[in-house]
């Protein structure tokens, strides 16, 4: 170990240059306007210009108007179920891939898996409005082959239809972290456990599972944040009853001209976010903490 | 185990049924999306070509899509070939900040570059849907080029030096054609987000409308749906096109370096 320092000094400094554009970019593109959101979350629109006394009002009317705290516990509670349902969904998918298929097969698997997330988001969620509405595909389909004679009004426009179109569009980011969690257990781990008398299903819950806990709290985390700021799903599918956070902050930037209340919702949506998402990980520490 | 395979095979299905409706509806000749289906046209696709907007559109789209995949490409690049060859103070939280936009609700992301465009008082228009759009491109491209740069193996560099090349040369000569392949990959992949990214668009694109937008703004007329349905398709067709392009790209690089194909791009 007797690396002059001066090799690890320019190597230091050489990456930090490599390292300084691209982290310069997110600085300017995100950390600074990130910044800006909320420093104008504590002003207020005033008029066509903004009063910049510093002020908690947003804050205050965020807290206490009803609206408000629907729709943000709206948005907690359909992001929280759709990334149930998703991960629930993905994990015996994961699992197949990686214990059932063989090597040279997984990654034909995983491609299928992503082919449908990587096309238009919009096109996916308009279709999944077509497939669900009152006279949708599914309705009018069933009604065809005759297995309902009413249309079914559980899928329609309302926080369900929200849940299913957004579980289909997140399944790949729940898929790709519990897959890529499983392929790095050591599968003498497995015949141990089972030489040692444990069933198949004992070994599944108390080897398998703890040591995948790592890409299910990943998956977790990747279907909630992105969840609980969707615009679009909630637009299509949601109905007056499904809309979501995002749509009201979309409404009081661009159609109330209300900055200022519109940072504010941003703020405490993220803090929420953030709350939640740290939470859910300090509950799961002690299966993180071997895979640092 | 088999019941596994069933599961396997069924949750596929759920998840292409919707794309495998558009052809359906796209060639079928009534406005209502529902079966029964009444019969075959090609009256949808042969109106696409005839809407000014919809072409604007399109070539907004493009220009906003090819820009956006060569700079977070560009950018990619440079914080991949940092992570694999340099160790430098910080180097875990720098990488873990740069990657934050992958997770971050786009609308966040979309509000926050707004409320600043505004007060800068720069017009809104391609530009600055480049710039929301380099931002969540990038940790995607570094995710498909990491993989790339920690394959090389540095004796092959360190080899070029010896035997006399330049560091850039070197780079030009050794390291870009081995991790070319990646490059393409991310290329493709930047270029397609980009391609069909809205909420980042729809706040930042000002009066030029880019396809996602404009299609958004044809969703609410009933009678413009089966349209969509054409438009839709064709724009699935393309991107499947393009991302397997981009795995083939992907795995001619794993077996340039010579390596076991492990996955996906993520």
């Amino acid at each position: 170990m007797g690396a002059p320092l001066a090799i690890l000094n320019t190597e230091n400094k050489k990456g930090l240059a490599l390292i300084s554009a691209p982290l310069g970019y997110v600085i300017a593109m995100l950390a600074v306007p990130l910044a800006a959101i909320l420093l104008i979350s504590f002003w207020t629109q005033d008029f066509q210009t903004f009063d910049t006394t510093p002020t908690l009002n947003n804050y205050r009317e965020a807290v206490t108007d009803p609206l408000y705290r629907e729709l943000l516990f709206r948005s907690i509670r359909i992001a929280g179920l759709v990334t149930l349902v998703t991960v629930l969904l993905a994990f015996p998918i994961a699992y197949f891939i990686s214990f059932h298929v063989a090597p040279s097969r997984k990654s034909l698997w995983l491609f299928l898996i992503t082919i449908p997330f990587w096309t238009s988001y919009l096109i996916r969620v308009f279709l999944w409005k077509v497939i669900l509405g009152f006279n949708g595909v599914l309705n009018s389909g069933l009604q065809t082959v005759g297995i309902i004679d009413e249309p079914l009004t559980f899928i329609l426009y309302n926080a369900n239809a929200v849940v299913i179109t957004l579980a289909h569009a997140f399944a790949p980011f729940a898929i790709l972290p519990i897959f890529v969690a499983l392929e790095k257990i050591d599968r003498s781990l497995l015949e141990a456990s089972q030489d040692l008398g444990e069933s198949k299903l004992s070994t599944f819950f108390r080897v398998t599972l703890p040591l995948a806990m790592p890409g299910v709290v990943a998956a977790v985390l990747i279907v909630f944040i992105p969840t609980i700021g969707d615009y679009v799903t909630p637009r299509l599918v949601g109905g007056p009853d499904g809309l979501m956070i995002a749509n009201m902050i979309q409404v009081q930037f661009l159609r109330l001209n209300n900055a200022p209340m519109g940072a504010t919702l941003a703020v405490i949506a993220m803090l929420s976010v953030s709350l939640i998402a740290l939470l859910f990980v300090a509950l799961n520490r002690r299966y993180l903490r071997g895979s640092r | 185990m088999k019941s596994l395979r069933t599961y396997a095979i069924l949750y596929l299905i759920f998840l292409y049924a919707p794309i495998a409706l558009l052809p359906i509806f796209a060639f079928n000749d009534a406005t209502i999306i529902a079966f029964p289906l009444t019969g075959f046209t090609t009256q949808w696709f042969t109106e696409l070509p005839q809407i000014p907007a919809l072409i604007d559109s399109v070539k907004n789209s493009l220009y906003i899509a090819v820009i956006t995949a060569i700079l977070s490409t560009l950018l990619g690049i440079c914080a991949a070939r940092a992570a694999a060859k340099y160790s430098f103070r910080f180097k875990r939280p720098i990488m873990g900040f740069i990657m934050v936009p992958l997770v971050l609700p786009e609308i966040i992301v979309a509000v926050s570059l707004l409320v600043i465009l505004l007060q800068l008082g720069l017009s809104l228009g391609a530009w600055t849907v480049i710039m929301g759009h380099v931002l969540i491109c990038t940790p995607f491209c570094i995710a498909i080029l990491n993989s790339a740069f920690q394959n090389l193996d540095p004796a092959m560099e360190e080899a070029a030096i010896d035997l006399g090349e330049t560091p850039w040369s070197t780079f030009r000569l050794v390291t870009l054609p081995l991790v070319s392949p990646a490059i393409i990959s991310a290329l493709l992949i930047s270029f397609t987000i980009s391609l069909d990214e809205f909420i980042i668009a729809f706040f930042l694109t000002g009066t030029e409308p880019t396809l996602p937008v404009y299609l958004w703004s044809q969703l609410r007329f009933p009678a413009r749906i089966p349209v969509v349905m054409a438009l839709g398709t064709i724009l699935v067709a393309g991107s499947i096109l393009l991302l397997i392009l981009a795995e083939m790209m992907r795995r001619r690089g794993l077996r340039r370096a010579g390596l076991q194909d492990k996955g996906g791009f993520l």
